[in-house]
């Protein structure tokens, strides 16, 4: 058996990072597309349309994200197609993060007053063009920090790919562990990968938030 | 001796003096009303008096004890002197019974059944006998208020500082408020108040001290700073003089 | 070809699922009651207590929100034995999940006691209370009250959080998933039972909550 030095450890962690990043930022942005388009649905005037995002949302918010990667990787094989464990993994949390995301977008829709869309309304805008030039505007403000807190949430999601054998840091770490039996370093410093990677995201979400309102209190 | 003391009391916000050298004694038994325009301390005054905020210079002495901002002096000391605030302040998780029932159990250590009856005895006195077991958020802000003096009269204590309590009512129900200022006071307790209510304070206070920019401008029995004022700044502020 | 649903072949495992569902209940009982009572602890010193404390406490909190549960759960279980401390499977699966949801609740209660209004803390003082007596007699409930929908969106977070916990092969609702499927051979429906389960179990829980929260914060109906 080869000797593992602590710095082979890193390396060999901080390679495995790059897919943790990949898978993330892949998820991030596929979610953040399905998200809003569950957002519109939930917010237009429709009740089929509101009643299929809620249950959606339900769903998704309601089960464990671990479930819902299973079951992206075992349904495929229903019907005799194998998916690689990345695909399955980007599917998942692509749906996972929708459901969070739209969730919290749409409590920042409803945070814009209801005179906001009654003054576009009084001047003639069609429902899509209040939401367009007077609500989605100020709601962008107010997502931007809960947004970008909700990413540090996808990083640590990517973890549980892990369990269906996506190779990223945390599989990396139970590898290395099993080659060195040093599960005490070994962890400890996927820990701190994590946290490093987490860690300014939520700083700049709470920077962010501290600026917007403060900046929203003074008009 | 005096029941409250404040000599040449200074209290500073940052580089804003708010109290500028106050210099009061107040008798056991004695009704007083701080009369003045907003902004001239009369608040901060009452707050300095139950330790609520410190000061910077100058001393307040409350039968023999100086206020200071030792915790355990200060609870020593607030258990002679109740308050009574604008907002009520009741606190909303407990029914009314158990409001008045608090303090005396927590700090006095009384037992419960000696709370209960005391507390029961109180509400009776400001006349909530039937709302042992309300909670705030049922009340009407009267009814609050008198809840509040009924808390604060359970802990036994020698004055009781009032600041604008009657301010956050509506009108209707001030008197009813009032009223029971007015009973406290024929039973000789001693009061001190910020108030806007110039009959209740003519009718009812013994001295009324009229601040002006954080300093006391003129003191007197209502008689005589109600048709004698000395001051122009007084003079203006009961309207008979024009700003 | 066309494949055919087999769900009674996962359901006749009925008594593996009510043990995992046990298990499950089990652990966030244990994960709730414990981390939420961390959870106060570690908000009032990180609001009022001394300096170092209140810094040991922050990075705690920083460091257990910003990595994975499953790192935290592998690092107790795998980890801590190298330090001499070695934790039985579900013994390691409580604690992590108390530590977890620990760290959570101290933000989310300590959001809660910043907003309780100047007031009540200036009456309490002005009664005599000390500091302690205040906060345990006038701060603490409405400063739950206000934050409970919080605090029970993220206890189910934790609930379903707990499905890692199978990875310790510790034996709850997923455990339960993966014990059928090597049996049954039918993962998909496996699975799938398994998610049901988990939501139903989601709501269940969230009314709960809220009835729980009816009757611990009773004042609130009045309003
Ligand atoms: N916490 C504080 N920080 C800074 N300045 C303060 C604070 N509280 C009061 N002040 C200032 O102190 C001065 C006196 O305030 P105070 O509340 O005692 O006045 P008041 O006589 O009670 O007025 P009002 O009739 O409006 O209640 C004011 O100029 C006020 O702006
Ligand atoms: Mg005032």
């Amino acid at each position: 058996m080869m000797a593992f030095s602590t710095w082979d450890i890193i390396r060999n962690l901080l390679l495995a990072t790059r897919w943790t990043i990949a898978l993330s930022l892949a998820a991030f942005i596929g979610g953040g597309l399905l998200g809003f388009l569950i957002l519109v649905l939930r917010i237009i005037p429709s009740r089929a349309a509101g009643l299929a995002a809620r249950a959606y949302i339900e769903i998704f918010q309601g089960t464990p994200l671990l479930m819902q990667l299973f079951l992206a990787f075992f349904a495929p094989a229903l019907f005799g197609m194998n998916v690689p464990a990345w695909v399955a993994a980007f599917c998942a949390l692509t749906a996972w993060s929708a459901a969070f995301l739209a969730e919290i977008w749409r409590g920042c829709v409803q945070a814009v007053p209801l005179g906001q869309w009654e003054a576009g309304a009084s001047l003639g805008l069609s429902y899509a063009a209040q939401l367009r030039h007077i609500v989605l505007p100020q709601a962008l403000r107010l997502a931007i920090a809960p947004t970008v807190g909700f990413m540090v949430q996808v990083v640590k999601g990517t973890a549980l790919t892990s369990i269906i054998g996506f190779v990223e840091l945390s599989k990396a770490g139970s590898i290395i562990t099993n080659a060195t039996f040093a599960p005490f370093t070994v962890y400890g410093c996927v820990a701190l990968i994590y946290f490093a990677l987490c860690w300014p995201i939520s700083f700049g979400s709470r920077w962010l938030e501290g600026k917007l309102n403060v900046a929203h209190h003074a008009h | 001796m005096s029941l409250i003391t404040l000599t040449d009391l200074h209290k500073s916000y940052g580089p804003h003096e708010v109290l500028k050298g106050i210099s009061l004694t107040i008798e056991a038994g004695e009704v007083i009303a701080l009369i003045g325009k907003s902004g001239s301390g009369k608040s901060t005054l009452l707050r300095c008096i139950n330790g609520l905020e410190p000061f910077q210079r100058g001393g307040i002495d409350i039968t023999g004890l100086p206020v200071t901002t030792n915790p355990a002096e200060l609870r020593a000391l607030r258990q002679r002197v109740g308050m009574i605030f604008q907002q009520f302040n009741l606190f909303p998780h407990m029914t009314v019974g158990r409001n008045v029932m608090l303090a005396p159990m927590v700090v006095k250590k009384q037992s419960k059944a000696h709370a209960e009856a005391t507390a029961r005895q109180m509400l009776d006195r400001v006349g909530l006998a039937g709302r042992f077991d309300s909670y705030p958020g049922q009340m009407s802000g009267g009814q609050q208020q008198r809840v509040a003096i009924a808390r604060a009269l359970a802990m036994e204590p020698l004055a009781l500082l009032c600041d604008e309590i009657t301010s956050a009512l509506d009108p209707e129900l001030v008197n009813e408020v009032l009223a029971v200022m007015r009973d406290l006071a024929r039973q000789g307790m001693t009061l001190v108040m910020v108030t806007h209510e110039m009959r209740f304070a003519r009718e009812v206070c013994h001295r009324l001290v009229f601040m002006h920019q954080g300093r006391i401008h003129e003191v007197g029995p209502p008689a005589e700073i109600f048709t004698a004022p000395k001051t122009t700044e007084l003079r203006q502020f009961i309207g008979l003089e024009p700003v | 070809m066309t494949y055919h649903f087999d769900f009674g072949a996962v359901l006749v495992y009925w008594p593996a699922l009510l043990h995992g569902v046990l298990i499950t209940l089990e652990l966030t009982g244990f994960g709730a009651v414990l981390g939420v009572g961390l959870g106060i602890v570690c908000a009032y010193i990180r609001l009022g207590g001394p300096r170092p404390l209140r810094f040991i406490i922050g990075v705690y909190v920083e460091m257990i929100r910003n990595t994975p549960f499953l790192v935290q759960l592998f690092f107790i279980f795998f980890g801590l034995p190298a330090l001499g401390l070695s934790l039985s499977a579900i013994a390691a699966a409580i604690l992590a999940t108390v530590i977890n949801l620990g760290a959570y609740s101290t933000e989310i209660i300590r959001a809660g006691i910043e907003g309780t209004p100047a007031g009540q803390t200036e009456a309490g003082a002005s009664l005599g209370l000390t500091k302690f007596e205040s906060f345990r007699h006038i701060i603490l409930k409405p400063a739950l009250a206000r934050i409970w929908p919080a605090l029970s969106a993220q206890i189910i977070i934790v609930m379903l959080g707990t499905a890692i916990c199978s990875q310790i092969a510790v034996q709850e609702l997923t455990y339960a998933a993966s014990f059928i499927q090597s049996r049954s051979f039918r993962a998909f429906e496996a699975y799938f039972v398994v998610t049901a389960l988990y939501l139903a179990l989601a709501i269940l829980l969230r009314q709960t909550l809220r009835l729980g929260g009816k009757f611990l914060f009773p004042w609130e109906r009045s309003r």
